[in-house]
């Protein structure tokens, strides 16, 4: 089923439907990780996959479609489908024999369960007191790893803010609004029902956050949660109103404090004299201290990926009707 | 039999991986390109799962009277990755948004085009 919607999106030729296609496939795989036990990343890929990045494609869409409306017929030449193909045979039939030599499919005898893994399942409830492993191993043990990508994220949106950036200066004659939601703004159900939905992601969202130690979740799945129920306000009630309830100037430093709370956490232990992200001298007693340090590198991580999404989208939400950019883009 | 079963998933991984590569090389469109990147990414993910997956495994999530979980190292290294990769898709999407603006198309053989006629 995953590689009939994936071959779809290949064929399409409307954008609008590959992007459908490509939220139905990233749904697909959510289930897929699921049945593989993967309860803390199906919920991640749900939220991302199914929920953001389709929004953010057809945000794109909405800007460049403006003038190129009818182009979709590429033609393409007999070079332009089979040289690729070929490329791709070659390249899929050497991956194919490079597989004779994997361990099999849950051979618990592989060797990527024989490392750290057992390690990480007998020790870290001892030495951490939490259930779900995934969040201490994140947190904690590979708590390096997490603050590089956080950075990694932090810096993809300055990126965007630096590319589409319109700072919140009020720069007067721009009026921010989001095109597509003009005709959703007067839907009476869709008011009803996102009333009663938003307050229950919200809190759906702090659940995951803070009880991500004994179920799946944790501060970037909850994080995405969060500024998916924002996205939706915006979508539902303009852009205007969700600056009223979060201006853009409050999500740029959220960003940077989300930031900040993850390496302060790593300082601050330092300065208690453990190493770089040592948690076990934030209290007195290690466990309890492990307990604090995943919970405020957690929050970081929640506080900066809600933000860096949520700028993310207001940035191209409110390109779209930004009367400048688009005399800019007819030149 | 047992070598079709055990290998299906690094397969259907390779398929994915091999679907999306070929987006990326054909599509002149630079959205589905991106698309493309995206499917590819997913299929790295599968196969960080997969190895991940140990037969009669729970999810790592310790409870008592459970003996086998499945092994929680990738699945900490894909969550985040994921997030990550949507950073990434992001900011891709953004630098489309500007070629727009600056060429006024997103068809890749528009833009090569247009850098010859300049």
């Amino acid at each position: 089923m995953l590689v009939s919607t994936a071959l779809a999106t290949v064929f399409m030729r409307d954008l609008f439907a590959v992007i459908m296609l490509f939220g139905i496939y990233s749904l697909l795989s959510a289930g897929f990780f699921l049945n593989l036990s993967a309860p803390d990343v199906a919920l991640t890929e749900a939220a991302i996959g199914a929920g953001i990045s389709p929004i953010l494609m057809l945000g794109t869409l909405a800007l460049t479609r403006k003038k190129s409306e009818s182009e979709p017929q590429a033609k393409k030449s007999i070079n332009g489908v089979f040289l690729p193909l070929f490329v791709v045979t070659i390249t899929g039939a050497t991956l194919i024999y490079a597989t004779f030599d994997m361990p099999h499919f849950m051979d618990p005898e592989a060797p990527a369960h024989n490392h750290v893994a057992p390690r990480y399942l007998e020790q870290s409830y001892k030495e951490i007191h939490i259930p779900n492993v995934v969040s201490s191993v994140l947190a904690s043990y590979r708590g390096f790893d997490t603050l590089g990508e956080v950075f990694v994220i932090f810096t993809a949106g300055i990126g965007v803010l630096a590319l589409l950036g319109f700072l919140a200066d009020g720069s007067g004659r721009t009026y921010w609004q989001f095109a597509d939601t003009a005709s959703l703004r007067h839907h009476n159900i869709l008011h009803v029902i996102s009333k009663i939905l938003i307050p229950l992601i919200l809190l759906y969202a702090l659940y995951v956050q803070f009880h991500g130690e004994y179920s799946p979740g944790g501060g970037f799945q909850a994080g995405v949660l969060f500024a998916t129920a924002f996205i939706l306000y915006t979508m539902i009630y303009g852009l205007q109103a969700a600056y009223a309830v979060i201006s853009p100037k409050v999500l740029y430093w959220s960003m940077v404090v989300g930031v900040l709370l993850y390496a302060g956490t790593g300082l601050a232990s330092v300065f208690l004299g453990g190493n770089y992200l040592d948690y076990n001298v934030l209290a007195h007693d290690p466990v309890h201290g492990q307990h604090i340090g995943i919970i405020l590198v957690e929050l970081g991580v929640g506080i900066c990926v809600a933000a860096v999404m949520m700028s993310v989208f207001f940035n191209f939400a409110g390109r779209t009707f930004d009367p400048s950019s688009q005399k800019k883009g007819g030149e | 039999m047992s070598l079709v079963l055990g290998l299906f998933n690094y397969w259907i991984v390779i398929i994915l991986m091999m679907i999306g590569f070929y987006v990326v090389i054909a599509a002149s469109n630079l959205i589905k390109k991106i698309i493309g990147l995206n499917i590819f990414q997913t299929s790295v993910f599968i196969l960080y799962i997969s190895i991940g997956k140990v037969k009669d495994g729970a999810a790592p999530i310790l409870a008592d009277g459970v003996e086998t979980y499945a092994n929680p190292l990738p699945h900490v290294l894909i969550l985040t990755a994921i997030v990550v990769g949507v950073a990434t898709t992001a900011l891709g999407l953004a630098l489309i948004v500007r070629i727009k603006e600056a060429y006024g198309t997103i068809e890749e053989d528009e833009i090569n085009e247009k850098d010859g006629s300049l």
